[in-house]
């Protein structure tokens, strides 16, 4: 167990190795590493950001779905108001036409009936006269008589 | 083996301390003045193998998807880092994080030298002219001393950095017993032991593992010098005890690696 010159010689190839290892080995290796380490952090925190981002969509979506659902069915309710209006007004002209139509109706029927009492008034008169010109062209003078009969039709 | 020396048959002591000498060179006068051309060879060409396959990969190391290479050897980086992270809680990226995972990938390199079949190695170094050589760069006391003293001297110098110098000599005299002045020397010699025993179990840890480690692979070879039984039972013994030593190769690596991070970790706490 000789301790000689060799432990020197030995002594500066160990120095040698550390500095190389200081210098040029261990530099790039922890870079490439603690770049890695980054990227993958990075990479984590994005798909973390991610989705929280969808959840706030969903919620966000969620929200305009019920929106949309109560403006629907608001549309709805007031369609279903207007339409009832729509059938009261019509019910309400259909009887105020018919009703219309019945006085037209009405007013005819009184017209026509005071032509025929016209006409039957006339028709009356003419055979009232023409009755008792049967009966008093005998013994009666028929100008003196016809206008006192006239004077009678008139009153009827 | 015995047939590596067909010409003399050799001894059970001989063939052990022959595969457990050095392949030293003498560069100066005096036994101090060696170099140990094999530690230092496997050391060196295991750093740069080890290093540079992780800067290549790092040097290409995009931010999106990993290639399985990168993934690998992301996961070695966030083991260590991981490590460090639970012990160190100062900026760890300038300089503690990559010096354990210099410390981890290069130990773990050295310590795995131990896998390859002894005798292989051996043939091949002698092949290519070398007489001795150790594949093992970690049971060599010098490359575990060399780490430990290292660290050692981090330490210190890191003491220094944060409590400056008289902060360092404060904490010297007046920890961990308190502030009387009775306690003060009694003081200095607990931190001068801790400092003394620090790089001493560091080092000695790791060396003795792996020493003793490449003995039982070289008692286990030995087996193939009885005959063929004696070679199948030695190889069924040396799959298992290669098994297990999987085990203490990345253990040792990994309790080298968090002793360095402990030690650093500790020089950067005020008491």
């Amino acid at each position: 167990m000789n301790i000689n010159f060799t432990l020197i010689a030995q002594a500066i190839a160990f120095a040698v190795l550390i500095w190389f290892t200081v210098k040029f080995v261990w530099p790039p290796l922890l870079k490439a590493i603690e770049t890695r380490q980054k990227e993958i952090a990075d990479g984590l925190a994005a798909a973390q950001e991610g989705r929280s981002a969808l959840e706030v969509a969903a919620k966000k979506s969620e929200a305009t779905l019920a929106e949309a659902k109560q403006k629907a069915s608001e549309i709805i309710g007031q369609a279903e108001k207007r339409a009832t209006q729509i059938v009261e007004e019509a019910k309400g002209n259909a009887k105020a036409e018919g009703d219309r139509i019945i006085t037209g109706a009405k007013a005819e029927i009184d017209q026509e009936v005071n032509r025929a009492k016209e006409g039957l008034r006339a028709q009356v008169s003419a055979l009232a006269i023409a009755g008792a010109e049967k009966i008093l062209r005998k013994e009666i003078d028929g100008k003196a008589h016809s206008e006192m009969l006239s004077k009678l039709a008139a009153e009827l | 083996m015995a047939t590596e020396h067909a010409e003399h048959v050799l001894t059970p002591s001989e063939y052990i301390s022959h595969h457990l000498s050095f392949n030293a060179q003498s560069v100066g006068n005096g036994s101090f003045w060696t170099l140990h051309i094999d530690t230092l060879i496997t050391s060196v060409i295991l750093g740069l193998l080890v290093m540079g396959l992780v800067w290549w990969v790092a040097r290409g190391a995009t931010a999106g998807v990993p290639t399985k290479r990168q993934a690998f050897v992301e996961l070695v980086f966030g083991f260590v880092d991981d490590q460090v992270k639970n012990i160190f809680h100062g900026n760890r990226h300038s300089f503690i994080a990559p010096t354990a995972l210099t410390v981890f990938l290069w130990v773990f390199a050295m310590n795995a030298m131990d896998f390859l079949p002894i005798d292989i190695v051996a043939k091949f170094t002698h092949a290519i002219g070398f007489d001795a050589w150790r594949a093992v760069p970690t049971s060599d006391i010098n490359t575990t001393f060399a780490l430990a003293l290292s660290i050692w001297i981090l330490m210190i110098f890191f003491s220094i950095k944060v409590k400056g110098f008289g902060g360092w000599i404060h904490e010297l005299f007046y920890t961990p017993f308190g502030h009387k002045f009775w306690v003060l020397p009694l003081n200095f010699l607990f931190n001068l032991i801790e400092y003394v025993s620090k790089p001493l179990s560091h080092s000695l840890r790791l060396f003795g593992n792996m020493y003793a480690g490449e003995v039982i692979f070289l008692l286990l070879g030995m087996w193939a010098a009885t005959g063929l039984s004696g070679t199948i039972f030695g190889a069924v013994l040396g799959a298992g005890w290669s098994i297990f030593h999987i085990l203490i190769v990345a253990l040792q690596a990994f309790i080298f690696m968090m002793l360095t991070v402990v030690y650093l970790a500790m020089a950067h706490e005020s008491h």
